[in-house]
């Protein structure tokens, strides 16, 4: 079983190949190139190096989000895209918890943290004693909401993510010692960590790749003005 | 050459630049074996107007069953195929990169070359859709983003001579509808009131320089606001159909007069429209009758062709494939992309 990991829902890029469970190429980068220029070619690259034929892969796993808009949707398109034309099927993993699951050997609860501007996170946090269960919803959350959120869990929390460094003294002022900082190798999205969440997954339909869309996690401002606007009427 | 005959060339256009998502294919750069595009129009309309980050989002929900859809219409499999067009700008950006991921992902899957077009270039080609292009040509491109003159001395060779100054005439189109609280999108509905109405309201043509080609329609636009306001201050009612003809007549007075005197005065053999105000019947008829008289052969494709589609991108990308014109993975979407020759 040969799997194809995307990862660009951030500034990040991650990408894999990985066959019978084991990685036999992978590239991460965090060096702020436009996803459009880099995805493709760091792809292009996997193929090259293990002299692999696009057409050799058997499911594709991608970053759903949520993150950057563009970026989500760049690796969606690439991603659902290969996955139509190659008749293969398509894996979509939160973003999120494919950063959760960096941290997963720690004991207790991670929470990832995603900047979304505007003192505003897309986070969630989740409970490795039993597998990754989910304790705080994947969503759009004020900073001060989601600590609010976290304090009341009354546990040690391990934050996760490149972003978390932007937040670190709000997190600690809240926190105070339940706040633990995941060592910074453990910050950036892997593209095989992406495919063994993916693996453990039920394979969808092929057919069900038309309808395959990134997680935002949040309306387009537009709609959430629009939807404001018909409530006031 | 003429011992042998040229293979059939199968293209496949995609284009994602604003609110239509849209695959075809074209043979030989002249002929549709397929058309599908996605109108996101019933989405925008409550936001009066294109709404960028809704236009991405849709596009990302359309992209791969246009493409199918593409190759079911005409019998085909990706492996048929010579290569993959698609627009790589000028649009908006969010947009643009859902079509050329997209691109890049089929091209790469399937071992086709790719080839990133103009998305003015390809209204311009659509004309190739329908009768051979002769040159010298001249183009009028008219839509909500574009005014421009194009001449053309051979396939691939641009040189801009005109283009608008301020407002595109869509724009302006669109702006002079919402003043008159008509629904989005406004330009084909001023289109039919004008046809509707036999009297007009006098409002000014802006000719600027004797010798100049570009356009300007921000002062037609306040033109017609301040007639508004002014009848509505002393009580007047304004008829809709009125301001609506003397617009029109403004618009498609200045940019057929232009386009004829650049027609004479570059001794053109043929000159053709372009762009989704080409659609308009109005500036159609006039662009007819006038280049009619002028014994010059005038071309404007039908509607569908008009508007943006993927197979005018795939037979400007044709003639971009034969030329050698080829684009890598690299390929970034380009909002502002230039118009620039692919024939010195
Ligand atoms: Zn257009």
């Amino acid at each position: 079983m040969i799997w194809l990991g995307i990862d660009t829902s951030n500034s990040p890029l991650a990408v894999a190949i990985v066959k019978d469970g084991q990685v036999v190429a992978e590239e991460v980068a965090n060096i702020k190139l436009n996803h459009s220029i880099g995805a493709m070619p760091a792809i292009e690259r996997l193929f090259e190096r293990t002299k692999m034929k696009p057409a050799e892969i058997d499911a594709i796993a991608v970053g759903e989000g949520p993150g950057s808009y563009t970026g989500v949707r760049i690796g969606v398109t690439i991603a659902k895209t290969l996955a139509w034309t190659l008749k293969k099927p398509l894996v979509g993993i939160s973003s999120l918890k494919l950063l959760a699951a960096n941290a997963a050997l720690y004991n207790g609860v991670i929470c990832s943290i995603i900047d979304a501007r505007r003192q505003n996170v897309y986070a969630g946090a989740y409970n490795t004693t039993a597998g990754l269960t989910s304790v705080v919803e994947d969503g759009h959350y004020s900073l001060e909401g989601l600590l609010e959120k976290l304090k009341d869990l009354n546990v040690p929390v391990m934050f996760v993510g490149h972003d978390v460094d932007l937040f670190w003294e709000s997190i600690l002022a809240q926190l105070g010692n339940h706040a633990v900082r995941a060592p910074f190798t453990l910050d950036l999205p892997s593209a095989s960590q992406l495919i063994q969440l993916a693996s453990q997954q039920e394979l969808p339909d092929i057919e069900a790749v038309h309808s395959f869309v990134p997680q935002y996690r949040r309306l387009a401002e537009a709609e959430a003005n629009w939807i404001k606007e018909q409530k006031g009427q | 050459m003429g011992e042998f005959i040229m293979e059939n060339r199968y293209i496949l256009g995609i284009e994602s630049s604003c609110d239509e998502t849209a695959a075809s294919i074209v043979k030989n750069g002249c002929e549709i074996v397929s058309n599908v595009v996605a109108s996101q129009i019933e989405s925008h309309k409550r936001f009066g107007g294109v709404v960028p980050e809704i236009a991405s989002r849709h596009h990302v929900e359309q992209v791969t069953l246009v493409i199918e859809e593409a190759l079911a219409q005409a019998n085909m499999k990706p492996e048929d195929l010579d290569a993959v067009a698609v627009t790589e700008g000028p649009g908006l950006v969010g947009a643009l990169l859902i079509g050329i991921n997209a691109a890049k992902a089929f091209a790469f899957a399937n071992g086709l070359p790719l080839i990133g077009v103009h998305h003015i270039a390809g209204h311009i080609y659509a004309n190739a859709l329908m009768q051979p292009m002769e040159f010298p040509l001249l183009a009028l491109v008219v839509s909500g983003g574009h005014t421009e003159l194009v001449f053309m001395k051979e396939h691939g060779s641009f040189e801009l001579i005109g283009e608008t100054r301020d407002d595109a005439a869509g724009e302006a189109y669109d702006k002079v509808a919402r003043v008159l609280n008509i629904q989005y999108p406004g330009g084909p509905h001023i289109d039919r009131m004008a046809h509707e109405s036999d009297e007009a309201v006098k409002f000014p043509r802006v000719w600027l320089e004797e010798d100049s080609y570009d356009f300007s329609f921000s002062g037609l636009k306040s033109a017609v606001i301040n007639y508004k306001h002014n009848a509505e201050q002393r009580g007047i009612e304004v008829n809709p159909l009125h301001v609506a003809k003397g617009f029109q007549d403004s618009v498609v007075e200045v940019l057929t007069a232009k386009t004829l005197r650049a027609a004479r005065q570059f001794n053109v053999k043929q000159v053709i429209a372009a762009g989704g105000v080409s659609a308009n019947k109005g500036l159609r008829k006039s662009l007819e009758e006038t280049f009619a008289n002028e014994g010059i052969p005038f071309y404007v494709p039908p509607l569908k062709l008009c508007t943006d589609n993927a197979a005018m991108i795939a037979a400007a990308g044709t003639f971009m494939f034969e030329a050698g014109k080829r684009s890598d993975m690299a390929m970034n979407g380009r909002p502002g992309m230039e118009l620039v020759s692919w024939h010195k």
